[in-house]
């Protein structure tokens, strides 16, 4: 079958490579109908992510056609229309009990490398490097989804791929980190980062009630659909100080929470701090650039909270943790728990409340996949969402 | 009769002890010259390598001479003649080598490695009997995994040995032989095979399972398993305790430990796996041939 690989920094390739068989007896083989290619593919791409092999199958947002499972699958069957949440889960450890399913203890073969980085393993994640489990991904023709039962949602035939494919990371993305802000009436919510985990938690934030959003970013497009599109309020950081002009929209109080949409690989407009961490990234001495992050916390009101969607992955340089102790913040993140949200999300998609297609900017083949990771990469032709279709 | 024996292999350690000395000296001290003898080219590369092989024999020898005689070093002196052999093998292909003297070099190698794998062996055989030594070198391992099931239901997976191969890896087979008995096959490093005996010392249903291995055993070692209820119904706290002796003592194990085989490590992988199959029902494990 052919399917996206990661072949080095900068480079993938579409290639042949063997079909995935039912290894366990809780194994689905899915038809791949649509994939994505998601912001922290990029991370990948650039090769800021540890354990990617050369070969790799890339992709861990994708849906299509069961097409065999195995003999422990008990709720699907060859024929259903499905989701699958890039999480890899058990469902029957303590983790998984507690509806954490991003941590599930049983699904990461490589656990111990995992826990070697970070102390404790979490979930095994598809086409996401080896240490979180060397999983084949889903930017292939075919895909092999563990613990069936568990992790993919059927989806019904009168929803199109782009309005339910997004339930497989960016919209529960979104949704998590809009809801770890525990927004109440009033509340002024500012997302830094306005690509698509960015854009889908400014419109989980307004169903969830917040007064208003505040959306930041630098690219015209990504700007024009927070503002026009969901009604945000936008601040372009290469022409404003983000802390002055949230102060100015808050009356001085600062927003009640921020998110982080940007992660590891954050870039600032004309900043010391930017060419800090950009030299103290490329010696390794730092593996991510919290840049975003540094902003959100400085910009928070006091006794406000602090939700990270951003991807991370190592451990980061002048961390202000002096602002987050004295003016009592709260600091709320984690890979999401998308088991926990794929129902809820769904019934709000087929009443109509959301739909997420409207971050779609380009439809192509999964051959063009080489061409559309460079061009997301660079931002180029408006590029804020590509789905693939093998 | 085995005090004559472990003489022996003392005289036999010591002689090599004093071989491996005297060997490294020379390199270290006219690696030109060593080099010419086993039909190497004399080159600046490869006085760096012949010095550096020297300083490793020298080491290695005083560590023979300085202990009581420890399968260990001699073990290490085993890993030694392999790297020299790799390293004179890989010579032969060269345009300027000597391939006559690379043969006879390599011939002798080879003649000193059986004497170094028969000492080796005998030293860990003797020392499986000797007590105090024994005391010294045994390896602990303890480990400890939650598993979100009830107490009796993993004792009573555990108690049936037969499941034990299947989160165990190493291990090829355990037959119940008796009551309390059984024999276990295990694969080692390189493929080799490890069988032993092993008898159950206690029995505490859902509580607790001790065993040890019976005289003989090519893996000496005693352990035991503790399946404590988890607060707050979080299932079985799993702790196992293991005490081995493994052939060739702990300078073995260190080296293992180099090549991925650390025993801790070993038993850590070997409980997560159980840990799947008792939750999960399956251990996971990702599609390693699809990719490019």
């Amino acid at each position: 079958m052919k399917a996206v690989c990661w072949m080095g920094t900068k480079q993938v390739e579409v290639r042949d490579v063997p079909n995935p068989e039912i290894l366990n007896p809780r194994d689905a083989i899915v038809r791949v109908t649509s994939t994505a290619i998601c912001g922290s593919d990029l991370h990948l791409y650039d090769g800021f992510i540890p354990t990617m092999q050369r070969g790799d199958v890339l992709g861990h947002e994708f849906m299509g056609e069961v097409v065999e499972v195995g003999r422990d699958v008990q709720h699907l069957r060859p024929g259903d229309r499905v989701v699958v949440p890039f999480p890899i889960a058990c469902g029957r450890c303590n983790m998984c009990e507690r509806e954490l399913y991003s941590l599930c203890e049983n699904s990461n073969p490589n656990a111990w490398m995992a826990e070697k980085l970070w102390g404790y393993s979490p979930c095994g994640i598809f086409g996401y490097s080896h240490l979180l489990g060397g999983y084949a991904g889903g930017q292939a023709e075919y895909a092999r989804v563990p613990f069936a039962d568990v992790g993919p949602v059927k989806v019904p035939d009168g929803l199109s791929d782009e309005q339910v494919l997004f339930l497989s990371d960016i919209l529960p993305t979104g949704y998590m980190a809009a809801e770890n802000c525990g927004i109440v009436p009033g509340d002024t919510v500012a997302v830094w980062g306005c690509g698509p985990v960015g854009l889908l938690a400014i419109a989980a934030a307004q169903l969830l009630g917040a007064e208003r959003v505040v959306a930041i970013d630098r690219f015209p497009e990504r700007l024009r659909l927070a503002g026009l599109k969901l009604g945000a309020e936008t601040v372009d950081y290469t022409e404003d100080d983000v802390l002055e002009a949230l102060k100015d929209l808050t009356g001085g109080r600062g927003p009640d929470a921020c998110i982080d949409a940007v992660g590891m690989e954050a870039h600032a407009h004309h900043s010391l701090a930017y060419a800090y961490d950009r030299v103290k990234q490329a010696m390794a001495l730092e593996s991510d650039r919290p840049i975003a992050l540094r902003e959100a916390i400085q910009a928070c009101r006091s006794g406000g909270t602090v939700s990270v969607a951003g991807v991370y992955g190592g451990v980061i340089d002048k961390f202000p943790v002096g602002t987050v102790m004295n003016r009592s913040l709260t600091i709320k993140t984690g890979q999401t728990h998308v088991q926990r949200y794929l129902r809820p999300l769904l019934q709000r998609i087929e009443k109509g409340e959301i739909d997420p297609s409207f971050i779609v900017t380009h439809r192509m083949k999964l051959e063009e996949a080489p061409l559309a990771y460079a061009m997301f990469r660079r931002k180029q032709d408006g590029c804020i969402k590509v789905v693939l279709r093998p | 009769m085995a005090e004559a024996q472990a003489t022996g292999q003392q005289r036999l350690a010591t002689g090599l002890g004093w071989f491996s000395v005297g060997l490294g000296l020379a390199e270290v001290a006219s690696p030109g010259a060593v080099a010419r003898f086993v039909g190497l080219r004399d080159s600046g590369g490869t006085r760096t390598v012949m010095r550096t092989f020297g300083a490793r024999e020298i080491a290695n020898g005083m560590a023979l001479l300085a202990s009581r005689p420890d399968p260990g070093w001699m073990w290490a002196r085993v890993a030694g003649d392999v790297i020299d052999l790799s390293a004179l093998g890989a010579a032969v292909g060269r345009e300027d080598a000597d391939r006559r003297r690379l043969a006879i070099g390599m011939a002798s190698v080879a003649g000193v490695m059986l004497a170094d794998l028969v000492c080796a062996r005998q030293l860990g055989r003797t020392n499986g009997t000797a007590t105090a030594a024994r005391q010294d070198r045994a390896i602990r391992v303890a480990k400890t995994f939650t598993i979100n099931r009830p107490p009796d239901e993993v004792y009573a997976y555990w108690r049936n040995l037969d499941h034990l191969p299947r989160f165990m890896r190493h291990l090829q087979s355990v037959r119940e032989t008796g009551a309390r008995r059984s024999h276990w096959v295990a694969r080692g490093p390189a493929g080799m095979m490890f069988e032993w005996d092993a008898e159950i010392t206690e029995d505490l249903p859902n509580q607790r399972i001790a065993w040890r291995s019976l005289p003989g055993a090519d893996v000496d070692h005693r352990g035991d398993v503790r399946f404590d209820p988890a607060p707050g119904g979080r299932g079985t706290e799993l702790r196992v305790h293991l005490e081995y002796h493994p052939p060739g003592g702990r300078t073995a194990a260190r080296l293992a430990r180099l090549f991925g085989r650390e025993p801790g490590q070993q038993v850590e992988d070997d409980l997560r796996r159980l840990k799947q199959l008792l939750e999960a029902g399956e251990i996971a494990r990702a599609s390693e041939e699809v990719r490019a």
